[in-house]
């Protein structure tokens, strides 16, 4: 038998027994990440493939609600900082080394880009809204001429801003479960598919529903991908990978894992789009729920059972 | 440089000394003079003792020789369950070091109430290795003496504690722990009953053994004083409590105590005492000037007599303040160990060590130890062990924020094989009971430790305090003071024995309460 | 100039001084420390071994805390010793996710605190809280420059160890085995 223990008693808040310095408002926060870094991503894409009117919801219309989940995910990283008063000091640094860093400059170009796009095309949700003054719609004639850059930091900081919120985590060597480098692009994947679900709820057109259908089917294909790939990379990785990995391949996670993520996050709804593909149909909202469903269960798992994987004790 | 090694022995739980050590003997509990005998056996056979020295200090080795001679390893090895090379090679080690070797007795001695016949074991192997006296054995130590401050005589006692007993313990050179309490409980044919107890900075209910008798002896009084710096389950039995200030807000007498430099140390206050709480000397002072004894505390207050005190040894109290503690010459000019083949007498009745004694048989007790068995654990029940963490001092540091912080409750140590019988898991609680049906008051933490042997169960003592004022400690662990019943007395030098107690498990809450 | 510490694992009996003197001398809040004892055993009955070590931020030469705080309010200060600046600091608690040693904490008025190795005291000359009570003299602190530093020469003489030195964060406390 091994036996460890503190022997001193302690019991330093969110560190003892276990590691839970992280809770729900990190997994929040990386969740409507990804989901907006999808909007953005896709509104970008088909504005410069010049399908924003074959398009309207992609390009137009979800795009609006970007900055309102930048918000809500701002706020609940805000809520998760315990130094609030000096949450500006983010702004006062560029550290390249840091991933918050990195993360707080991305939202700081990301923002006021979605913004603008928000505001140019609000009349999507308003269709009689009025910007009143004679200055603003100055500004708003201003920014229309430069759709097409902004289309591309768009799909560039989309980008960045969904791999970041993999990075996030998976920069901490310290914690096994997160080291790993598919962690970037699978929670990329799974942001540009909670994003396109979200793009079909709203989606009027039937046309375009299917073929974000399409597109989440193909990176629902990707994530389970990179899935699997992952854990292979975990079981031919040194020991502490390997009893990381164990949270899910038996260890307590595993049900929660497999269960939230992989049925009902991924597979549950994918053979729903299959069948509405195959015109078999189902109310979309249950598939697009689903989808978001999983695409949170999965940041919080990852979040929570890399706290609990470890190199000591 | 002599190279210290550490040999762990007598150990039942597998202690942080073990830990450390070269080697560890996990003995049968109960059976260590069967040990220490047949290291004597091997000692003597073999030849490897410090033939010089026995023959000149010692008194009584032949007849040792004749009495260990049967007590091979092999006879031992039935008892202990020490393997005989193993007692061996560790005899031969011993015998290498000697005389830079030490059998130490331990802290904390009295376990089956024959450990006056243990701890002379202990002493005679001490003897045969020649280490008492030598360099990298024990050293002489010396004290400073401090002088008392000028009082009238005082007057002598008609009573003490030995009229409890008459004509048992004449070789106790302390009142018996618990004899106290015999002594304060009226019984018929015993001319003698304490009417009033000064309790000072000892917790009775948790020190003594026995805690249905401490009670008996604390309901027949007529008076209780307990001075105590916090609220401890004896305050609450108390007719009169004094509040002390803790020991940085006073000072103390002066220490001294016997080292290789003779050494006195100051104890100072760091701050002020708080609410009403006053120094000990100081409630010593005003009780004798109300008793009208003024003669007795002629100063007006403590420095006065640390300060008198220190200057009849060269020092002062200013000076102790600044260096709190001052090392001296030895007088005897730094006679540490015995010079080769010097003259020596012993406070014995042959004036040598009586590895054979005198004056055991003169009381009518084995002259030399023998083994005896002691009873073992029925059934389902486990020996219960007890002793200190490294942070708590006895059960007086239960309630202090920082101590508690550290380690808030004890846990029971139990045997992995035994957690399997019971299906028992870490951090589970647990009532204990004891062979004569006392429960514990509080549920204690299971911890499943491979450090315990399957017949015992291990706690730290101190725990399980039932004073609500405690608002810290109450209720936090359990008492190994209220499940050591069963005292063996030793005989001899009337120590008090609490090693012979067995419990067992409750996992559901047990209709009986405890004794607290 | 480069702190350094060394513990003695063959003489600390887990008495947990070292955790009080640092709550005390650093005014760390009751419930909470930046050092600690851990006791771990291997074997079963009665072939045992155990080890015993007084722990604390190792104060790292690669410190992925320092990496990956957004503010630079981790930092490295004299003798590559790991602070952090309570003012700068926004309690995102990335650093905390990043010390494989768990040696770091919220302060429960917000900010990041751990061990600093008592920079004020030895400043001034004097030993860490922890080294200076230690009842068993089993920790050694001092510069690795210095030949002459109690530290280096212990190392010279002992076998010693690092706690994960897989997780490639060059620790400067060593356990004397
Ligand atoms: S031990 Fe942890 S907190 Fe200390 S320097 Fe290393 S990584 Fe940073
Ligand atoms: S909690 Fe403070 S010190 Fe730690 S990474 Fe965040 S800002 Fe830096």
């Amino acid at each position: 038998m091994k036996e460890e223990l503190i022997v001193s008693g302690r019991m330093n808040a969110k560190i003892d027994p276990v590691l839970h310095a992280w809770g729900w408002e990190i997994s929040v926060y990386l969740f409507l990440g990804g989901l907006a870094a999808g909007l953005l991503f896709f509104a970008g894409v088909y504005y410069l493939l010049g399908k924003a009117k074959k398009y309207p919801t992609a390009v137009r219309k979800a795009p609006v609600l970007v900055p309102i989940i930048l918000a809500l995910g701002l706020f609940a990283l805000f809520l998760d900082l315990h130094h609030k008063p000096y949450f500006w000091r983010l702004y006062t640094t560029v550290k390249l080394q840091s991933p918050m860093s990195w993360g707080a400059w991305t939202l700081m170009v990301v923002t006021p880009i979605s913004m603008i796009w928000a505001a140019i095309n609000i009349r999507e949700w308003l269709p009689n809204w009025d910007w009143k003054f004679q200055w603003a719609k100055d500004i708003e004639k201003f920014f229309v001429g430069y759709k097409k850059h902004m289309a591309w930091l768009m799909v560039i900081f989309g980008v960045i801003l969904g791999i970041y919120t993999g990075i996030l985590l998976s920069a901490f060597n310290a914690r096994p479960l997160w080291n790993t480098s598919i962690l970037g692009p699978l929670f990329l994947t799974s942001g540009l598919s909670a994003g396109s679900a979200l793009i079909m709820l709203i989606s009027k057109s039937k046309k375009e529903r299917k073929v974000f259908a399409q597109i989440d089917l193909i990176l629902i294909g990707i994530e389970l991908f990179f899935i699997v790939h992952m854990f292979m990379g975990f079981m031919a990785s040194t020991q502490v990978q390997q009893e990381a990995a164990q949270l899910f391949l038996g260890g307590h996670l595993t049900a929660q894992f497999w269960i939230f993520v992989v049925v009902l996050g991924l597979l549950v709804p994918a053979a729903l789009e299959i069948m509405e593909l195959r015109k078999i149909h189902i109310p979309v909202l249950v598939p697009v729920a689903l989808i978001l469903f999983g695409s949170f269960m999965l940041r919080w798992l990852i979040t929570y059972g890399g706290q609990l994987s470890r190199y000591l004790y | 440089m002599i190279r210290a090694q550490l040999l762990s022995l007598l150990i039942r739980v597998f202690s942080t000394a073990a830990g450390k050590s070269k080697y560890w003997l996990p003995i049968k509990p109960a059976t260590d003079i069967a040990l220490l005998l047949a290291w004597m056996n091997v000692l003597i056979t073999e030849g490897w003792y410090d033939k010089e020295y026995v023959e000149q200090y010692t008194y009584g080795f032949e007849q040792l020789k004749k009495h260990v001679k049967t007590f091979t390893p092999e006879w031992a090895y039935g008892i202990t369950t020490i393997k005989p090379d193993v007692i061996r090679k560790t005899a031969r080690e011993m015998f290498n070091a000697a005389p830079a070797v030490i059998v130490h007795p331990g802290r904390h001695v009295t376990w089956y109430g024959d450990d006056t016949q243990r701890l002379r074991s202990v002493a005679i192997l001490n003897a045969l290795l020649g280490s008492w006296g030598r360099r990298g054995g024990f050293y002489i130590g010396e004290d400073k003496g401090i002088p008392d401050f000028p009082h009238p005589e005082y007057p002598k006692p008609t009573r003490d504690w030995r009229d409890a007993f008459p004509g048992k313990y004449q070789l106790a050179d302390l009142a018996l722990a618990n004899g106290i309490c015999d002594a304060t409980i009226p019984a018929a044919g015993r001319d003698c009953s304490f009417k009033g107890w000064i309790v000072n900075g000892t917790n009775l209910i948790f020190t003594l053994p026995d805690m249905r008798n401490t009670l008996k002896a604390i309901e027949s009084l007529d008076l209780m004083v307990v001075i105590d710096t916090m609220p401890m389950e004896i305050t609450g039995y108390a007719d009169v409590v004094l509040p002390e200030c803790t020991y940085l807000e006073r000072y103390d007498m002066v220490r001294t105590s016997k080292h290789r430099e003779p050494t006195i140390a100051l104890r100072a206050p760091a701050v002020e005492p708080k609410y009403d709480s006053k120094p000990g000397w100081w409630m010593a002072k005003e009780l004798g000037h109300k008793l009208g004894l003024d003669e007795y505390f002629k100063y007006k207050d403590i420095k006065e007599v640390l300060d008198w005190q220190l200057k009849k040894v060269g020092s002062s109290l200013d000076e102790m303040k600044r260096i709190g503690v001052k090392k001296f010459d030895r007088e005897d000019g730094g006679h540490l160990y015995f010079d080769k083949g010097e003259d020596l007498e012993f406070f014995t009745n042959t004036g040598k060590i009586e590895l054979y004694s005198t004056a055991l048989e003169a009381e009518g007790f084995d002259p030399m130890p023998k083994y005896t068995a002691h009873p073992e654990p029925p059934e389902g029940y486990y020996r219960l062990n007890y002793g200190r963490a490294p942070m708590h001092t006895f059960s007086r540091t239960a309630n202090n924020p920082n101590l508690t912080d550290l380690m808030d409750e004890n846990v029971v140590w139990v045997n992995p094989k035994v957690a399997k019988v019971w299906d028992l898991k870490t951090g589970q609680e647990v009532w204990l009971e004891n062979q004569d049906g006392i429960v514990s008051t509080f549920p204690i933490k299971v911890r499943v430790t491979e450090r315990i042997r399957w017949d015992s169960v291990y706690m730290v003592h101190g725990f399980g305090h039932k004073n609500e004022k405690l608002s810290r400690a109450h209720g936090k662990g359990a008492s190994d003071s209220e499940l050591i019943t069963n005292v063996m007395v030793d005989p001899i030098m009337g120590g008090t024995g609490m090693r012979g107690n067995f419990v067992t498990f409750h996992v559901d809450k047990p209709e009986k309460g405890g004794l607290l | 100039m480069r702190y350094a510490m060394a513990v003695d694992t063959k003489k600390c009996v887990g008495c947990s001084d070292c955790v009080v003197a640092c709550q005390t001398e650093n005014d760390v809040s009751i419930g909470y420390c930046r050092d600690w004892v851990v006791e771990i055993n291997h074997g079963t009955y009665p072939q045992l071994e155990t080890e015993i070590r007084s722990e604390r931020c190792n104060h790292c030469d690669n410190s992925p805390c320092v990496r990956c705080c957004p503010t630079g309010a981790s930092h490295y200060s004299d003798g590559g010793t790991v602070l952090v600046t309570k003012n700068k600091c926004i309690g995102c608690s990335a650093c905390i996710e990043s010390c494989p040693y768990d040696a770091r904490y919220t302060h429960p008025d917000g900010y990041v605190d751990k061990c600093t190795f008592c920079l004020h005291r030895v400043k001034k000359g004097m030993q860490p809280a922890c080294v200076a009570v230690c009842p068993t003299k089993c920790m050694y602190f001092g510069d690795l420059d210095d030949p002459n530093s109690s530290v280096t020469k212990v190392l010279k003489i002992r076998n010693y160890k690092v706690l994960a030195p897989e997780a490639g964060t060059k620790p400067n406390i060593y356990f004397l085995i």
